[in-house]
């Protein structure tokens, strides 16, 4: 079972809404499948991310991984402890894991997302 | 972190002790750098050990003995051709009269040599059908951008600027597509056929105006001849583009196909592949390149040429405008081009097909006796390589291509190339080459049959293999996350001279 | 087949085991209409008669001559026990270190061929090789577009010939734009990169420049104000390439001393024959800031599951095999086999066995010059070089052909190398390295001095 208050992008990444600020990262299943991740490249703060739209890349020992952004919106913040520990992406994905958090305009871009149930399936089924 | 293991060494930096070595080189004047300005003189000498000969000799031949070669036994690495590299090969390249002569040798001094490289041109476009060869590239990847920076020549000398994508099959080397990108190139991945041969429906729609090229390995990647490869030559040509091979893989096929002569226009060939010229633990290779009768203006400079008289030279600076130019200094790997030549002299053109008949022979028997062990994806002859998978011993032990790889290492036999072709789950690439005998071609497929084995019955053996390696599975994850890339300990002082 | 195992019994097997009547049968998935003409070659020669053809060929090279060819290319003094390493079979018939824990020899080896050259360059991250010097060059070239996001790279024109020539194909691929920086003309700086030029080139309403790439010490044998090029360079927020010359670091300030980012250059210096052009030793050195965009292969330490040191191929994520398209080069097969060479090389000499060869070197080429200049033939340019340098002669392509009747390889006549370049034309580029004798210098000297006509050497 996912975390049930978060929404879901079929690449695998999650999205936490609060406001008008989110924050973005990828899902467990997504850092077990890249294996032990040594590297996340993230776009600076200032920037804007388009929805669906590639914002960085994550590397583990021997694969790479585009990152594709839940929502449209203008990067807040990093985070910074991923520089020094990316594992933490491995070990609390959805916690001290997190990757960016954006400053989202427009909050209905969150229906186009997969609920909890669906990503879930999604995830069963691959 | 310890070095505690039999045959481990500690870094030259850990044996340096200063006062040690010397005795190589005459002491100069003490006055001798007095003419340079201080500005430009390093104030701090390097902090590079202090060894004496004794000690540097035994540091790397101990260093040595912790590898796995050719030479030490079997190396089936798919798409490698670990084949035996004859020793003159390494004689010849050490003659005075080749291993001294300096790049820049005038060309009246340079005859041997010249008439060796424009002889192997010869040689090596009768094999490939192409028209002509340069040998100016130093490895595979610099010959493929050669021919893809051809490609491009080509098409703008026709005004023909609008052709910027690349097509390949996903099952390609990552070089093809690195390669593409290097030379200004987008890259559209084409999927493979489920009989893991090209997609000719997927290639004919996504080929158009907009392609450059398109650049198939045969045989790909999977050990399979490209059956379709008429057709997809036919198909390429209609669209106006080229066709690139990937010639990784002509150790297959010498005297049974020759690329140029069924159509393609540029490939590349390397000789540390086919032709024996060692690997060196990653290189030196050397990668020629052929073409067709379109891409010759645009060889690159210079290229080795034979006068009326019959004495050699090579092109001037200039000479030929069209060239792409230079990928490098000077003329090429040349010292790996002697050996290619050895090679291929020794064998002729029947041995030359003898070697691919062995290499496919080898292929299809261990094929054949691991078939029934392992899933064979592909159940078709194969060529010089097949594609073996252990996704089912995975379904059924949780024991993973990787697990099975390791514990051939406790058995004295260096493991396929795994995880490629990417295509494939659980894969393993497995090449023989022509110069394994029958009996270790048995006793590979036996081990490999007796893990399989042991993967049910001590999968936890399997799991944490090697055991008899030099040192265990090693942690990459700290190593890329906390990279240590040099070692840091010395000061870098003056220390006193040895002598 | 001189190599192949194979009995008609094991053939038989092998084919009854497979179920095919004859090895014909497994190439019959190749369409008829696409099957080979015969290899029309020649017969295999027995390794007798071939090692006698080899030694032939050989020997109709000249290697035999006085010669002062340097040029990026130098003669040496090889240790003998750096060749026998190198005949080690455990070396040469390895693959790439895929398999760690069956490739701890030249994993390590790799990892200590980082670690002397990042003593040598000053730099902390040095790629595991590249092909040469001039794809190195290339290959730093496009490093600094990645790091800036720029796209145009300056070069000064006292680079090799053949490196700026490599540069302008490996930066045609894409969308790039390269300039050269001109030399100074005249006066005490003559034949080095022209500052001035450069702060132009850097400046005004110009596409911003990426890198600024200069050589020390340049073509010419000179010796470049590499601070303040790298001072201009990083003022316009361009990145600083030395091209270097390895063996010249035991004596000249190193790249890291004059702001380099990037390092490049040529190894074959490092007892690697001269063997008409390679295999030589691309070396790529960077500051760790640019560790994420150096290409190639590099090595780290790291402990096995025991704890025990080893040594393992990292940040692999760069690499063509799994960045495919977006990788940082598509380099995969480099020169390891000749930076184990280039290590051993410098295990043997040690630092003051390093500092001898560059030292040595320098007193030849000094006793050079003053042998030419006696004779008439004096320097093209004044300012200070270490071990190579250009002379005037007149006609001077012409009297290096005579002189080559003489047994002397007066370097290179730069008519030959450098057509375009008027204020080449008379010029010879000469280099001594400490195995230029003086009996050499002198028979060099008396030569010229006959075919010059003027005072004989007395």
């Amino acid at each position: 079972m996912v975390p049930q208050d978060l929404r879901y992008t079929k690449d695998h990444e999650w999205v936490r809404l609060a406001g008008d600020t989110a924050t973005v990262g990828i899902t467990q299943f997504a850092a077990d499948q890249l294996g032990d991740i040594v590297f996340v490249e993230l776009p600076a703060a200032g920037s804007s991310v388009t929805a669906l739209a590639t914002f960085g890349v994550v590397e583990s020992v021997k694969a790479v991984s585009d990152l594709f952004s839940p929502l449209s919106g203008e990067v807040t913040e990093t985070n910074p402890a991923l520089a020094g520990k990316p594992e933490l992406v491995n070990t609390d994905p959805y916690g001290e894991g997190w990757m960016v958090r954006l400053s989202v305009a427009d909050a209905t871009q969150l229906d186009g997302l997969l609920d909890p149930a669906a990503y879930d399936q999604l995830i069963a089924e691959a | 972190m310890g070095v505690t293991g039999p045959r481990l060494q500690q870094t030259l930096f850990e044996k340096s002790r200063p006062g040690r070595g010397g005795g190589k080189i005459p002491h100069p004047p003490k006055d001798a750098l007095d003419r340079l300005p201080p500005a430009a003189r390093r104030t701090n000498p390097p902090a590079l050990p202090e060894l004496n000969e004794p000690e540097v000799v035994r540091h790397y031949v101990n260093l040595s003995q912790l590898n796995f070669a050719v030479d030490t036994g079997f190396y089936p690495l798919g798409s490698c051709t670990m084949k035996f590299n004859p020793k003159l090969n390494e004689w010849a390249a050490r003659l005075p009269g080749f291993a001294g002569l300096h790049p820049l040798a005038p060309d009246a001094t340079a005859q041997g040599t010249l008439e060796l490289l424009w002889e192997l041109e010869e040689i090596l476009a009768e094999i490939s059908g192409m028209a002509a060869v340069t040998l100016q590239p130093a490895a595979g990847a610099q010959g493929e951008l050669t021919g893809i920076l051809m490609i491009r020549a080509y098409h703008r000398s026709r005004g023909d600027a609008d052709r910027l994508e690349v097509l390949v099959p996903d099952s390609s080397h990552g070089t093809n597509p690195a390669t593409a990108s290097m030379a200004g190139f987008k890259t559209v991945t084409i999927p493979s056929a489920a009989d893991g041969g090209v997609d000719l429906a997927a290639f004919r729609s996504a080929l158009g105006p907009r392609t450059a090229a398109v650049m198939i390995t045969n045989p790909s990647t999977l050990g399979l001849f490209e059956a379709r490869i008429g057709e997809l030559l036919e198909a390429v040509h209609e669209a106006g583009a080229l066709a690139y091979m990937d010639g990784a893989n002509l150790n297959a096929i010498l005297g049974r196909f020759k690329p140029g002569e069924a159509g393609f226009d540029v490939m590349h060939i390397n000789t540390h592949k086919t032709f024996s010229t060692p690997h060196g633990g990653g290189g030196p290779g050397a990668g020629p390149v052929g073409v067709g009768p379109r891409l010759v203006p645009f060889l690159p400079s210079p290229r080795v040429l034979r006068e009326t008289d019959g004495s050699f030279r090579l092109e001037r600076p200039g000479e030929r405008p069209a060239s792409i130019g230079r990928l490098r200094a000077f003329v090429g790997n040349t010292g790996v081009l002697v050996r290619a030549y050895a090679y291929l002299r020794a064998h002729g053109g029947d041995g030359l097909r003898e070697v691919s008949d062995d290499a496919v022979l080898a292929a299809n028997y261990l094929k054949s006796r691991l078939a029934g062990t392992y899933d064979i994806p592909y159940e078709r002859h194969c060529k010089h390589e097949f594609v073996a998978s252990a996704a089912t011993i995975k379904r059924l032990t949780g024991i993973r291509t990787l697990d099975i790889a390791k514990r051939l290492l406790d058995y004295g036999f260096h493991p396929p190339t795994i995880y490629f072709p990417h295509t494939v789950e659980e894969s393993m690439l497995i090449e023989p080459t022509e110069t394994e005998a029958i009996e270790t071609l048995d006793a590979f497929a036996d081990a490999m049959i007796t893990r399989a084995a042991e993967a049910s019955d001590s999968p936890d053996v399997v799991h944490e293999a090697p055991h008899t390696a030099p040192v265990r599975r090693l942690d990459e994850a700290t190593a890329a996350r906390q990279p240590n890339l040099r070692w840091r300990a010395m000061s870098g002082a003056e220390t006193p001279c040895p002598d | 087949m001189p190599y192949g195992p194979h009995t008609p019994a094991d053939r038989t097997r092998m084919l009854e085991a497979i179920g095919v009547a004859s090895v014909d049968d497994l190439f019959d998935d190749i369409p008829a209409a696409l099957r080979a003409s015969p290899l029309a070659l020649p017969d295999g020669q027995s390794e007798l008669d071939l090692a006698a053809h080899l030694e032939a060929l050989a020997e109709r090279n000249q290697t035999n001559l006085v010669s002062f060819l340097g040029a990026g290319a130098y003669r040496h003094y090889q240790p003998a026990a750096v060749d026998q390493i190198l005949l080690r079979s455990e070396w040469y018939t390895a693959y790439t270190p895929y398999q760690p824990e069956v490739s701890q020899g030249t994993l390590q080896s790799i990892y200590e061929y980082q670690s002397l050259l990042a003593e040598l360059v000053g730099l902390d991250v040095v790629s595991a090789s590249h092909y040469d010097g001039a794809a190195a060059t290339a290959e730093a070239a496009l490093m600094t577009c990645r790091a800036t996001g720029r796209r145009r790279i300056l070069v000064s024109r006292a680079v090799h010939r053949h490196y700026r020539e490599t540069l302008v194909t490996y930066l045609s691929g894409g969308d790039f734009e390269l300039a050269e920086i001109p030399v100074v003309a005249h006066g005490p700086a003559a034949g080095t990169t022209d500052l001035a030029a450069l702060e132009r080139l850097l400046g005004g309403a110009a596409e911003p420049v990426a890198g600024v790439i200069a050589g020390q010490p340049n073509f010419y044998g000179l010796l470049e104000p590499m601070a303040e090029i790298g001072r201009l360079s990083h003022a316009a927020g361009a990145l600083f390439v030395a091209v270097v010359e390895p063996v010249s670091l035991a004596v000249l300030a190193p790249p890291s001393e004059y702001g380099a980012d990037i390092a490049a250059g040529e190894g074959q210096s490092l007892g690697i024959p001269a063997q008409y052009g390679g295999p030589y030793l691309g070396i790529l050195a960077a500051t760790e800031a640019l560790v994420r965009q150096i290409p190639g292969r590099l090595v780290g330490m790291t402990a096995d599951l025991e704890g025990q040191r080893a040594f393992v191929m990292t940040l692999r994520a760069r690499e063509q095999d799994i960045r495919r398209e977006r990788a940082a080069s598509n380099i995969c097969t480099n020169q390891a086999l000749l930076a184990l060479a280039a290590s051993v090389y410098l295990a043997c000499l040690g630092p003051h066995g390093l500092r001898d060869v560059a030292t040595l070197g320098a007193a030849r080429a000094a006793e050079l010059e003053a042998a030419l200049a006696g004779v008439g033939a004096g320097r093209l340019h004044p300012g200070p070089y270490l071990n190579e340098f250009i002379v005037k002669v007149p006609d001077a392509a012409a009297v290096h052909r005579r002189l080559l009747d003489r047994g002397i390889l007066a370097g290179v006549a730069l008519a030959d190398l450098e057509p375009d370049d008027p204020s080449l034309a008379n010029g010879l580029l000469v280099c001594a390295t400490e195995v230029t004798t003086p009996d050499e210098i002198r028979r060099f000297a008396e030569a010229l001095g006959a075919e010059l006509g003027g005072a004989r050497w007395a």
